[in-house]
């Protein structure tokens, strides 16, 4: 018989203590990466510890300073969130894009980050709109930003008894939008070959007065582009400006040869999809 | 490890099962419950066999550890017909003829009822999309969407 334990703490600090206490615990929020891997012959860890009752990890709250999302949320509330929809299109179009609608009633924005997939879809769109995580540890809580949260594909910053408990993402500045596109072979339910996100800001004149790009599944992280960005701002975001930034953010890729795609072609598709994206969230800012 | 017992709420009605901490929910229901309309595809959240409804949400029961229903509302596809009465889309498949081996259309029907639920009136794209993470060998697909739509408009007919 295995002796697994099911744990389902009601608080942030039991849940740390649990995992603190037992490295080989392991947090479980939708359980859409986790259970999968078990079943395809992971070592199973000595307990399940379920974060789904802790009321700080569930929930979207969006006031004044930004977003504050539970890191359990399952995907489905984010998408169904009329002001979040409004407000990041481009954050709530990567959620949206997470499997099924079954796998979005149980997977969360919190576990496609932990588990720290470079094709994970929604770190890109979240490092353009400048998130921050909120970590609960055995030492208390800290904060960083997304873009430092993965390491290498499966490995986090999160030490061990550390939790992610919620991720913040600031009101975006006034005429922003943002755009996030993936390739994938077929139209849905498929692991991103690359993806792009941007995020534009655009004053009355047309000017881009502020960008950030990130490109995924590219590299061991998902990258922010900073070079991709400074091609935009300034600009009017004319075939130019996107040209310059897709060239830039194929610079910047570091892609894998695999079954799904060339490094040659993954380095492609990452600027195309850069341009289209930023062409995507200026036409949101405009209309 | 001592099995853990756990009180639910299954199709209206209260349920208790014992179960390991780390078997599913499929599996409580099939071998614990002996519900076994909802069904067992590939196990790892691509196919929707096992699509059920829990607090509101249409989930893989492959994907939910057992224990996680303590305390939850589950609804499965025995807990859609009332009685002898078959739900619309149950009577809708058949009419279509919208299935063939039927290993997928509990996970089909579940969660189209999920869909008219929250869409009373979907589109064909919206429909396709909603069902996509439902696998079918047999069928082609063109009956299932077809059947959906048709209970669709039914649903709304007898509503007015
Ligand atoms: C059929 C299918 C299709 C999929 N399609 C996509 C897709 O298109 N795009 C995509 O990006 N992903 C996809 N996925 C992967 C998965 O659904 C997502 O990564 C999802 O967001 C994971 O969230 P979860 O809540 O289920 O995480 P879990 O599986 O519960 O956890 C994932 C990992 O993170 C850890 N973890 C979770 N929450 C926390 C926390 N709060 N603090 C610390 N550690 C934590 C867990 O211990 C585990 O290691 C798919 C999966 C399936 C089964
Ligand atoms: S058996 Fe659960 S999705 Fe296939
Ligand atoms: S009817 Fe056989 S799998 Fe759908």
């Amino acid at each position: 018989m295995l002796a697994i334990r099911y744990e389902a703490p009601r608080s942030v600090a039991e849940a740390v203590r649990l995992i603190a206490a037992d490295p080989a615990a392991r947090v479980l929020a939708g359980g859409t990466d986790l259970l999968v891997q078990f079943k395809a012959g992971a070592r199973l860890p000595s307990a399940f510890v379920d974060v789904k009752r802790i009321p700080e990890l569930i929930g979207v709250a969006i006031d004044a300073g930004g977003l504050h999302l539970g890191a359990a949320t399952p995907a489905a509330v984010l998408t169904e969130h009329v002001e979040l929809r409004r407000l990041w299109p481009g954050l709530a179009e990567a959620v949206h894009l997470i499997g099924s609608v079954q796998i979005q009633g149980r997977g969360s924005v919190g576990g496609n980050l932990c588990n720290a997939s470079p094709a994970a879809d929604t770190t890109c769109a979240l490092i353009v709109n400048r998130a921050e995580c909120v970590i609960a540890g055995p030492g208390g809580e800290r904060t960083i930003a997304v873009e430092r949260f993965c390491m290498a594909p499966g490995r986090t910053v999160l030490e061990r008894g550390e939790l992610l408990v919620a991720i913040r993402v600031p009101r975006p500045a006034p005429r922003t939008s943002d755009a996030y596109l993936r390739l994938i072979p077929r139209s849905e339910m498929d692991i991103a070959v690359a993806g792009a996100a941007v995020s534009v800001t655009v004053d009355a004149d047309g000017v881009c007065t502020a960008a950030r790009v990130a490109i995924g599944a590219v590299a061991p992280t998902a990258l922010l582009v900073p070079e991709a960005a400074k091609a935009l701002v300034g600009s009017r975001l004319d075939d130019a400006a996107l040209k310059r930034a897709a060239e830039a953010s194929s610079a910047a890729a570091r892609p894998i040869d695999d079954k799904r795609g060339t490094t040659a072609y993954r380095r492609t598709i990452a600027g195309v999809l850069t341009r289209r994206a930023a062409a995507i969230a200026k036409q949101r800012v405009v209309s | 490890m001592a099995r853990l017992h756990i009180e639910t709420t299954i199709n209206g009605e209260p349920a208790e099962f014992l179960c390991d901490p780390h078997e599913t929910l499929l599996s409580a229901l099939r071998n614990g419950l002996g519900l076994t309309g909802t069904k067992e595809g590939c196990s790892t959240g691509d196919c929707g066999a096992c699509s059920v409804i829990v607090d509101g949400r249409l989930v893989p029961a492959c994907l939910v550890l057992a224990p996680e229903a303590q305390g939850r509302t589950i609804t499965t596809i025995e807990g859609l017909s009332s009685g002898d009465a078959l739900h619309p889309l149950q009577q809708k498949f058949l009419e279509h003829a919208a299935l063939q081996c039927g290993v997928c259309t509990p996970g089909f029907i579940v969660a189209a009822a999920a869909l008219l639920d929250a869409k009373p009136n979907p589109t064909e794209e919206e429909t396709r999309f909603w069902l996509a993470g439902n696998l079918c060998r047999c069928t082609g697909y063109d009956k299932i969407i077809r059947a959906v739509l048709d209970t669709a408009a039914h649903i709304r007919e007898s509503a007015v």
